[in-house]
């Protein structure tokens, strides 16, 4: 059973559901196929490669829904999941904002989005594995220091994504992706650190060079020796664009329907309000060619496309799917995401942070005692209440340099502070994920240490 | 039950000889070891959220993984179809890792010592799914009726089951139904004028589905959501920098799990990656605090009867009267390190390499009186509740996060303080453990463990314990 043949089953499964006594029903379907090669030391260490597939259907019968999967594509696997979505929408209670999209809300992208490359697929083996040992050994000649590695990668995978729904809609795509990364250990005095850098891209020749990635995550390990913790202070906080990402991906669970209809966001019933500076611009785009935020369609067969959340620092729009629109009195956002199981949440597309005017470096001369943030751990941001307080690894700054590595110290305020107290935005916005920031400098947050 | 009338081989025809047949297959280019995972899983979950049964979804996936293991290299290939053509070339695709002549020593396969420490007759996935319902819904009653303030609850119900089958090139053949299900509530709480706070709960295990009739109601997990809720309304900044903190029994044993249980995992040290390389027979922790992983207590959401490589689960000591004990073992690790199996090896599926894992970490009691370490501190923080952790294994920096915390002021609990992250290094923090309760409890059973993209079920638990110094992450 090729891809080609997928389309027939979503058809054929929403025609079983409609003749079940589903009043309305949708199918997704996604085929992938996975392959990942690691070398440690210079020696092959795992090499995987396999492929899955799997259905899922969403079912209504009037205002109730119910919602089944299965791996299981055959004609017996699919009669099972049918008869299975239909038993449990029986048990669910009927829900007024439950339904499908309308028919004018579906829709697909016209433009070719280049999620697609062949030359992944056509790789072969060998070349994957010397990009991964390439990697690594660039990270392990760079300096003596770096005299341990966890490893160097190559993974790459193919997958495509079908969807059919009883009003009309059936689409599909399919997207192929690859990395390359690294992650040296640096040891010095027996202390040891490690950190990792990465590449990736739809296609091949979009990856950055292996010896690039290696040395990258060498210079990061190796900056991270010697790290100290300092005292307990109120600085301004620098985050790269590495941490910075993870701000905004706090402020997406912030601004995603779920939590605005529940009220269980520290936005909920801001829209129109000045919530940040008003440098701060956040934008959710779908639909940005080779991107891997970017998709035709969401997950529920509306078309994506360009929503401005924050727009210079007044909150302008959440990130809705259907259901949660028609509870908020709202449209769609066309921003439904699901996976196999369940029905469909809330995703992003590519959600980045737009670029300001300075250069990381000018922002970096103008802090005089300061901490540049270049790992956080832990999950200890309530987007309830916007309660900060993660774990921190950097470099301090003083007088505008950097003095020496920093560790093993908690950075906390609000996000509601963070937002209203930012002070510097770079110029330095690359698209290395689906969400993605420059450097970005708050005013003052509590660094907890000794 | 003999292999004859397990899982596989009932529903699907798998034989002995099928799977000697597909292990040669995979060692046909000179391979030193291969395994097989088989699996079945079957899913539920249902959601409440503002009184309405929003959601409910159910499914099945299956699949097989081949693993083939040539010195320290692996291959692994795996797939959806139980077809005899689609193994075999999973097989034929993991035996690549390897290039030279089959090495033609057979073993034949042989079922190991069998034991059930899930006697779960009918598995909650296996009941009727209304009965399921009717527990969630109670939940949320239960948590709305707790305090006027509530005004939000979600309630998620989900459960699995889970039919595994190992063999192994060295000649190990085990199967295991593995049941397991859980209740987590939610509840939003808000004063008039104020901002929300949420509150979190929940459990289950390995069980019938009436252990939440007699052990552990909907009511009593609604109770503490709600609670937790309402006590963070009256919350203050937690403080800033180096306290005293004492960790209540239970859930905050996640501390271990992150502060001790990653570093121990016998891949990182094979590598030499973890602040715990080399470091066994050393002083990593104070002699009050004794630790171990045991994956063979009864009905424990961490607990199995044989791991993900066909090896018995067992209680494994990591840390002895303070001294660093052992390494948490695979098969891949123990093979090069030489070191026996300690049923460690776990994945999260068939699509998955297994590696080493924690099952149920915790920490033996003490001897202290819990009422008393309270006592003894002038000025610190207490944490009754935690939301999780991480670590970096290599410089031994972990964190959790505190969500529901209160301040010490002369030996008295006196007021709620808001979610703060604790931070601390794995092979230092514990030597301040300066009194052990006689209090130990496990969690109530919601642990998830996540490590290089595979999820995990375990559990962790701790007596209440004094450390005298670690740095709270809070603003005041």
């Amino acid at each position: 059973m090729n891809f080609d043949a997928l389309p027939e089953i979503a058809q054929s499964t929403i025609k079983q559901a409609l003749a079940a006594g589903a009043t309305d029903a949708e199918c997704t379907i996604s085929d992938g196929a996975e392959f990942s090669a690691n070398v440690r030391m210079g020696e092959l260490e795992t090499l995987k490669e396999a492929g899955s597939r799997g259905a899922g259907l969403r079912v209504l019968i009037g205002r109730r829904m119910g919602s089944s999967y299965t791996s299981d594509l055959t004609a017996e696997g699919i009669r099972v999941m049918v008869q299975s979505a239909i038993d449990l929408a029986a048990l669910t209670t009927e829900d007024p904002h439950a339904s499908l999209p309308d028919a004018d809300e579906l829709g697909s992208l016209e433009t070719d989005l280049g999620l697609y490359s062949e030359d992944v697929a056509a790789l072969d083996t060998d070349r994957k594995i010397d990009a991964a040992k390439r990697a690594e050994a660039a990270a392990l000649a760079f300096d003596p220091r770096i005299s341990n590695s966890e490893g160097g990668s190559f993974d790459s995978n193919i997958s495509g994504r079908v969807f059919a729904n009883s009003r009309g809609f059936m689409g599909s795509y399919r997207s192929s992706y690859c990395s390359i990364s690294a992650v040296p250990v640096a040891i010095l005095d027996g202390a040891m650190e490690r950190d990792y850098w990465f590449t990736s891209a739809r296609y091949f020749k979009g990856l950055e060079d292996p010896e690039y990635v290696g040395r990258t995550a060498a210079q990061r390990a190796l900056r991270r020796l010697g790290a100290v913790k300092v005292d307990t202070q109120k600085v301004p906080i620098i985050f790269e664009p590495r941490t910075a990402r993870s701000l905004l991906g706090n402020l997406f669970e912030a601004v995603e329907g779920r939590s605005i209809y529940r009220e269980a966001s520290f936005l909920a019933g801001k829209l129109g309000e000045k919530i940040a500076d008003e440098r701060f611009t956040l934008i959710d785009d779908g639909t940005i060619p080779h991107l891997f935020g970017s998709q035709p369609f969401d997950d529920e067969g509306v078309p994506t496309r360009r929503t401005p959340v924050i727009e210079k620092g007044v909150l302008k729009n959440y990130l809705l799917n259907t259901y949660t629109g028609r509870k908020l009195g709202m449209k769609t956002t066309g921003n439904a995401s699901r996976g196999i199981t369940g029905n469909a949440g809330i995703g992003h597309g590519n959600f980045y942070l737009e670029a300001g005017d300075k250069s990381p470096d000018a922002i970096l001369r103008g802090v005089k005692n300061g901490f540049f943030v270049t790992e956080l751990i832990g999950s200890g941001v309530n987007t309830v209440t916007g309660d900060y307080s993660r774990g921190a690894v950097g470099l301090w700054i003083r007088d505008g340099e950097f003095a020496f590595p920093v560790s093993e110290v908690t950075i906390a305020s609000t996000l509601q502070e963070m937002l209203m107290g930012i002070a510097e935005i770079g110029n330095d916005l690359e698209f290395r994920g689906s969400v993605s920031a420059p450097t970005v400098m708050i005013g003052e947050m509590t660094v907890a240490g000794r | 039950m003999s292999f004859s009338d397990s899982f596989f081989a009932a529903k699907f025809g798998i034989s002995r000889g099928d799977l000697e047949n597909y292990l040669s297959e995979a060692l046909s280019r000179g391979g030193d070891y291969a395994d097989l995972y088989f699996e079945y899983l079957a899913t539920s979950s249902l959601s409440i959220d503002e009184s309405i049964v929003k959601s409910a979804t159910q499914g099945v996936s299956l699949g097989v993984g081949v693993r083939v293991i040539s010195g320290e290299r692996t291959g692994y290939a795996y797939s959806d179809d139980l077809s005899p053509e689609k193994i075999k070339h999973a097989a034929q695709v993991a035996a690549m890792i390897a290039s030279g002549p089959a090495k033609v020593e057979k073993t034949p396969l042989q079922e190991g010592a069998k034991r059930n420490l899930y006697p779960v007759v009918t598995a909650p996935s296996e009941t009727a799914f209304k009965a399921r319902v009717e527990l969630a819904q109670r939940a949320e009653r239960a948590a709305r009726a707790y305090d006027s303030r509530i005004f939000q609850v979600q309630v998620v119900y989900a459960d699995n089951l889970r039919h595994v089958l190992v063999a192994t090139s060295d000649g190990s053949l085990s199967f295991d139904r593995q049941p397991l299900a859980r209740m987590s509530v939610f509840a939003l709480a808000r004063d008039k004028e104020g901002a929300p706070q949420q509150g979190h709960a929940g459990g289950g295990g390995r069980y019938e589905l009436d252990w939440f009739q007699n052990e552990r109601t909907p009511e009593y997990f609604a109770g503490e959501a709600a609670r937790q809720a309402i006590v963070q309304l009256g919350a203050t900044d937690a403080p800033a920098g180096e306290q005293i903190v004492v960790l209540g029994p239970g859930w905050p044993g996640v501390l271990l799990h992150e502060a001790v249980g990653h570093g121990l995992e016998a891949d990182f040290n094979r590598k030499g990656v973890s602040a715990f390389s080399g470091r066994i027979g050393q002083q990593v922790a104070s002699p009050l605090c004794t630790v171990v992983d045991d994956g063979t207590i009864g009905g424990r959401r961490g607990s199995l009867n044989v791991d993900d490589e066909g090896n018995q689960t067992q209680r494994n000591v990591l840390i002895e009267n303070g001294i660093l004990r052992g390494y948490l073992q695979d098969k891949l690790s123990s093979r090069i390190l030489g070191s026996p199996a300690t049923g460690s090896g776990r994945r999260e599926s068939y699509e998955h390499i297994p590696m080493p894992r924690m099952t149920n970490t915790f920490m033996l009691a003490g001897e202290s009186d819990p009422a008393d370490i309270i006592r003894s501190v002038p000025r610190g923080l207490y944490c009754a509740n935690f939301a999780g952790g991480q670590v970096d294994i290599t410089s031994g920096n972990f964190v959790f996060s505190a969500s529901e915390s209160y301040l010490i002021e002369d030996g008295k609990l006196t007021r709620p303080v808001r979610n703060a992250t604790l931070i601390g290094n794995g092979p230092e923090a514990m030597k301040y453990v300066s009194m052990v309760g006689n209090d130990l409890k496990l969690d109530e059973g919601i642990g998830v463990c996540g490590k290089e993209g595979q999820s995990v079920p375990v559990g962790v638990g701790i007596p209440t314990v004094r450390i005298d110094r670690m740095t709270v992450g809070g603003t005041a």
